[in-house]
């Protein structure tokens, strides 16, 4: 098995292409997602017009104001503001691509959010013009200012429900309230309460006012009951959402480690599948196979050798990548070790599908084909997150990545990287059951290469 | 059904008692009986889907009879397949040399400078084989064959696909192995060719040995008088025996 080993090295020293698609490959892949993990997204160019005069953004309730500006500001850091003078200049500038958007804002905007707030009449509107050549950034846009708006109108409902529960509280308990420069002072219902209860308790018994003034302390006795009712009530409208995060068991693994290993684990698929496929199909295109098989080598120990090929490659190149792709991405060096078994059980596991679809596929070419036809699917089911489809197609779903080596692979690596959940013991026991299996059909298959 | 009558002098090299091969219900050789001795050339012909293929391979060990014996190991016989079993990315050294390292050849070097010189291929010993002709592949395909030094080479349409310089280039080579002591058995479908090399002849039609002796005796086994060629004489031996 060594002079074939040596053999298979000696051929792939001599097909220089071949050998530096698989390595550039994988590579391109491993640079393209650091990069972009390691990238902020870049900001969508929009076209900027307000009409609102400088300092007259401010929208006030009671005594309190919102700065409307403040939310803009809050804009220009999803997005960068082409700002204009006109709104014909704002559209032009969307029309001859410099910006993907227009936002223009009209002058009475804020007067308008007054009225609404006041007597709840209007609908303030901002314009938003959009490209519409480029679907995504132009999502990205809309979702930016989207984002923004709800900002400003969720600040305003705030301060109002602020603002209501503050003068409730006053209405209630009494208080200082400070007016174009003035100071008054509330009594509030309950010290009226008071005041009045006593008051009656100091009347004579016959006195026809009792009768009177009890109907306003049972009203004001109402009223501090169904005020005192609403305000908490309204203090939890106003309060921001809180979201209690809980982990159930084991750690999260993170998002770009999580990326990271997709990308190993896909590369590692790839070069894997095409070589085991490859190589064990040149034997046949070579009519080197019967000949091998002949007393040589058996078919077995030649299937064993194109596994370890396939695996020692690609498993090498897999380490390396995940090294240089550690300069982006925090990977876990103290587990280096699981990384070595990780990637070379996934690489097993994917060198035995590789020589059975080279052994179904005989040929070098239609094996390279089905190697690559293969992979792309099997990936794909691999990573369909289980609530985005039905019940059942996730369960489909779930048998089909359970039968092929990605899954299990990119737990596995995925724990190795980062030591997230789930373990990484299932997984390599999965990928073993898998090279078992798959040698098994491979050596089944290798019949048809006699023939 | 016929059966190779063994030739009065030297050993024999290559037998084979009653082969049958069915491939489910067709029946690809039967009863096929043959001897052959040391430095005997012989020649298997017949139509398409005789069964000459067949029958070298169960010779040679890559396929199992149905029933019947080889008699002798199949390692002691040399294979060369009709296409050429190479490395076309290796040299013609290096692939002597993975192969005799793979048959476990005492001393690997030597048999490949030893098969370099019998191929007449040592000036060529570094090139790749992708860049050889046609004739020197087949001739790297037999040392290949020939690296253990068996007492018995089976060749599968050796010359197949090769220009007619290449073919006597190639004949020279196997008729000096013959020479030598090795016995050779071919299959062609160049009646020509077998006439002109093979001692004895074989001749296989839809699995079954209708002949076997030296290319006069078929001549003569012809009936209805004189053929102008040996290719006539076969032809309407075959059309006697109804194929």
């Amino acid at each position: 098995m060594r002079w074939l080993f040596v053999k298979d090295l000696q051929i792939l020293r001599r097909s220089p292409l071949l050998v530096a698609l698989l390595v550039v490959y994988p590579i391109a892949i491993a640079l393209m997602i650091g990069f972009a993990l390691s990238s902020p997204p870049g900001k969508p160019k929009v076209a900027f017009y307000t009409q609102v005069a400088p300092g007259k953004s401010k929208l006030k309730f009671g005594t309190q104001a919102i700065n409307v500006s403040k939310y803009a500001k809050e804009l220009f850091k999803s997005v960068q503001a082409i700002k204009v003078n006109s709104r014909a200049a704002a559209i032009a500038k969307v029309r001859n691509g410099q910006a993907l958007g227009a936002l223009i804002v009209p002058g009475d905007i804020i007067g308008q959010l007054q009225n609404l707030v006041k007597s709840g009449v209007g609908t303030p509107t901002v314009e938003l013009i959009l490209n519409s050549n480029d679907p995504v950034e132009s999502q990205f846009v809309q979702q930016a200012i989207a984002a923004r708006v709800n900002d400003v109108e969720q600040a305003i409902s705030a301060q109002v429900l602020r603002l209501a529960s503050t003068d409730m509280r006053r209405v209630l308990n009494g208080g200082t309230l400070n007016f174009a420069g003035q100071h008054y002072h509330l009594l509030g219902l309950r010290n009226s309460n008071t005041i009045l209860r006593g008051a009656i308790a100091a009347l004579p018994p016959k006195s026809p006012l009792r009768t009177a003034i009890g109907q306003v302390v049972s009203f004001a006795q109402l009223a501090i009951d169904g005020l005192g009712f609403a305000n908490p009530v309204l203090g939890s409208i106003g309060r921001p959402l809180t979201v209690k995060q809980t982990q159930l068991a084991g750690r999260t693994t993170p998002i770009n480690s999580y990326a990271v290993a997709i990308a190993i684990v896909l590369s590692l698929m790839l070069v894997t599948l095409l070589l085991a496929a490859g190589m064990l199909a040149l034997e046949r295109s070579e009519h080197a196979y019967t000949r091998l098989v002949r007393g040589l080598v058996t078919p077995l120990r030649l299937l064993v050798e194109k596994i370890a090929l396939s695996a020692g490659c690609a498993g090498a190149l897999a380490l390396v990548m995940s090294a240089f792709v550690s300069i982006f991405v925090h990977l876990n060096w103290a587990r280096f070790e699981l990384w070595i078994v990780a990637l070379g059980l996934g690489a097993v596991a994917f060198g035995a599908l590789g020589v059975a679809i080279g052994a179904f596929a005989r040929e070098v070419s239609g094996a390279s084909l089905m190697a690559f036809l293969v992979s792309l699917p099997i990936a794909f089911v691999a990573l369909v997150p289980s609530q985005a489809v039905s019940s059942a197609v996730g369960t489909v779903l779930g048998v089909v990545a359970f039968l092929f080596p990605f899954k299990a692979a990119l737990q596995a690596a995925s724990n190795a990287f980062t030591g997230g959940a789930p373990g990484i013991g299932w997984p390599l026991v999965h990928l073993f059951v898998l090279a078992v299996v798959f040698a098994g059909l491979a050596r089944l298959a290798a019949r048809r290469l006699a023939t | 059904m016929a059966s190779a009558p063994p030739l009065g002098q030297g050993t024999v090299t290559l037998a084979a008692r009653e082969l049958t091969k069915r491939f489910g219900d067709r029946i690809a050789l039967r009863e096929v009986s043959v001897d052959a001795r040391a430095g005997e050339l012989v020649g298997v012909i017949g139509p398409n889907g005789a069964g000459k293929t067949t029958l070298l391979a169960i010779l040679a060990g890559v396929v199992s009879a149905s029933s019947g014996e080889v008699v002798g190991p199949p390692h002691e016989v040399g294979w060369v397949p009709q296409q050429p079993a190479l490395y076309s990315k290796l040299s013609v050294a290096e692939n002597f040399r993975l192969f005799a390292r793979l048959e476990r050849v005492s001393d690997p070097e030597a048999a490949v400078r030893r098969m370099l010189e019998q191929t007449g291929l040592s000036e060529r010993a570094d090139e790749v084989v992708a860049r050889l002709s046609g004739g020197n592949q087949q001739r790297v395909n037999i040392g290949i064959g020939l690296l253990r030094e068996p007492r018995a080479l089976l060749l599968d349409e050796p010359s197949a696909a090769l220009d007619p310089r290449q073919r006597e280039r190639l004949w020279e080579f196997i008729v000096a192995l013959a020479a030598r002591g090795t016995t050779v058995m071919f299959s062609t479908h160049d009646v020509a060719e077998a006439e002109r090399f093979g001692d004895r002849l074989l001749v296989l039609a839809d699995g079954e040995l209708l002949f076997a002796g030296t290319p006069p005796e078929l001549e003569r086994a012809v009936a209805g008088g004189e053929s102008p060629d040996f290719e006539t004489a076969f032809v309407r031996f075959l059309r006697e025996r109804g194929h």
